[in-house]
């Protein structure tokens, strides 16, 4: 039962990071390859504040979203000017810059010791101390993210980023200050990703550099395009199939060295597949590079 | 409202596109720009509307420079624009296609797109203003197909009700009879007529100069990014020169 928890658990977080990436890249077009960095802000700033400082966790977690807003603004600014393939390397830039920081600033991140013995959540006396309460906490997370993300689709707001999406000379032509929605869609899916990231770290109560690679960003990216991505139910059926699905490789007895492998394997064959067979995804009508 | 530039240079690689061009298109009526192709038409029209900068000159809407502003910033002063290539949102409706050009909607903003205050109403203003507009450019019926599964008229015909939609003062068209069936040639031509009746300023780029001489009030013509021309149509229509260069 502890086991199933743990992959709800996980499934919920991941939930949060593939809406808040979809809503950049699914409703905006915008690829970035650095939604592991911001998940690592959120993670870094409620467990060093928490641990170091003895901080509140609800105000833990409204820092490490602050810091992911501010972080997006650094990012978005200039690259958000560049299109296409060079928005996704400039994001990926972003994304070795993170981890290099988490690696690298020991003072404050101790590099890669880590850190270990992040607090269980406390909310206004309510300690989140099993994991049916933070199933909870974490649905809950998730849930807030989906309504959010659904509703700035749904407005004018995100008819808006869908004109981005698929013409901006067209949005920009009729009034649309394009830039302006690109940056604050970065920052609110910036946001959402620190947000999942705090709950992370005082789910595992122990982050290190590794957790926030970008391995992760493709990962998360994978959850969006094998979804579907733009869709209303793509990123969480993308959640289900490469959260779920591979630890069914458990079950069949493989070695956890070799499982490790297969996962990886099953990962990039069913990237190539779904591109070739349904590249709008198994819940989607938006294609990538159309 | 009216829109005139003066002394606009842009060359491209030592290329010149526009030599030094200074117009001025009349208030409230139909201004056509002709020429051959690679006269600078375009590229005219891309320096006016802020998706191209220029290598000198000065540009107004009124008595308001417009000289350097974004495309955006130029579109909310009331001047919207086609383009050569039919551009729209082709996964998305005929209907959300208008709504989306309507100005200052409350519900762009992000606060209100997530608390939903004061944004349904707002909505329904704007569909009903949408739907009003599909039904002057006669798509009423394709209201809720999706902008990609039209004909290549039928979206020509939507891009000019996103033009109104975002209430300009100054219509600039990009060639909009080129590819289209004569019918809807000779509906768009309508259109532009009965926007012209509504006090706006239209300006088009187009080669077909029977219907330049049919619905312009005034005529210019370019030719190697300078103004070799430029008047009343049954003035410069009928210079010989301009007959046998360009008309005939």
């Amino acid at each position: 039962m502890d086991y199933l928890l743990h992959i709800l658990i996980l499934a919920a977080i991941y939930s949060i990071l593939a809406v808040s990436l979809d809503l950049l890249a699914g409703h905006a077009g915008l690829l970035a390859v650095c939604q592991a960095a911001f998940w690592g802000l959120g993670a870094y700033a409620s467990a060093v504040l928490t641990v170091d400082y003895g901080v509140y966790f609800p105000l833990g977690i409204l820092a490490g979203m602050c810091l992911g807003v501010l972080a997006s603004f650094l990012v978005s600014l200039p690259s958000l000017r560049l299109t296409d393939d060079y928005f996704v390397i400039a994001t990926f830039g972003f994304q070795i810059i993170a981890f290099a920081i988490f690696n690298n600033w020991a003072s404050l991140t101790r590099g890669p010791l880590g850190i270990p013995g992040i607090p269980p959540p406390t909310i206004f006396g309510w300690r989140v101390d099993s994991q049916w309460k933070f199933l909870l906490l974490a649905v809950i997370g998730a849930v807030a993210a989906y309504i959010v993300v659904n509703r700035i689709s749904s407005s004018p707001f995100g008819r808006v980023l869908h004109a981005i999406r698929e013409d901006e000379i067209f949005a920009a032509s009729l009034g649309k200050n394009t830039l302006r929605f690109k940056v604050t869609a970065f920052a609110v899916s910036a946001a959402l990703a620190a947000m999942a990231g705090s709950l992370y770290a005082h789910y595992i109560t122990y982050i290190d550099p590794t957790n926030f690679t970008l391995t992760e960003s493709i990962l998360i990216i994978s959850m969006v395009i094998v979804g579907g991505a733009g869709s209303r139910w793509g990123p969480l059926t993308g959640v289900l199939v490469l959260v779920v699905m591979p630890e069914s490789l458990r079950f069949i007895g493989l070695p956890s060295a070799i499982a490790a492998n297969v996962r990886q394997i099953m990962y990039g064959v069913l990237l190539v597949v779904m591109m070739l067979f349904r590249p709008q995804g198994l819940a989607g009508q938006y294609r990538f590079g159309r | 409202m009216n829109i005139r530039c003066t002394g606009l240079r842009k060359s491209f690689d030592g290329v010149i596109a526009l030599g030094n061009i200074s117009v001025q298109c009349p208030t409230g009526g139909i201004t056509a720009i002709i020429g051959p192709n690679g006269a600078g038409k375009t590229t005219l029209l891309n320096i006016l509307t802020g998706f191209l900068s220029p290598d000198a000159g000065r540009w107004f809407v009124g008595e308001r420079e417009i000289t350097g502003l974004p495309p955006y910033k130029v579109a909310r002063m009331g001047l919207t624009r086609t383009f050569q290539d039919v551009r729209l949102i082709s996964m998305v409706t005929v209907l959300e296609n208008v709504m989306l050009a309507r100005p200052d909607q409350t519900g762009e903003g992000l606060l209100h797109a997530i608390l939903r205050i004061g944004v349904a109403g707002e909505e329904a203003c704007n569909q009903r203003e949408a739907s009003r507009l599909l039904q002057f450019v006669g798509l009423e019926k394709q209201t809720n197909e999706r902008a990609g599964t039209l004909s290549y008229g039928q979206q020509k015909l939507l891009t000019l009700a996103c033009c109104l939609a975002a209430q300009p003062e100054i219509l600039l068209l990009d060639e909009p009879l080129a590819g289209v069936h004569t019918d809807t040639a000779a509906n768009i031509l309508r259109l532009l007529q009965q926007i012209r009746q509504n006090g706006k300023t239209v300006v088009f780029v187009e080669h077909n100069i029977a219907a330049v001489r049919e619905i312009a009030d005034f005529v210019i013509v370019i030719d190697e990014g300078t103004v070799v021309a430029q008047g009343p149509p049954r003035e410069v229509l009928n210079r010989p020169e301009i007959l046998e260069a360009y008309v005939a």
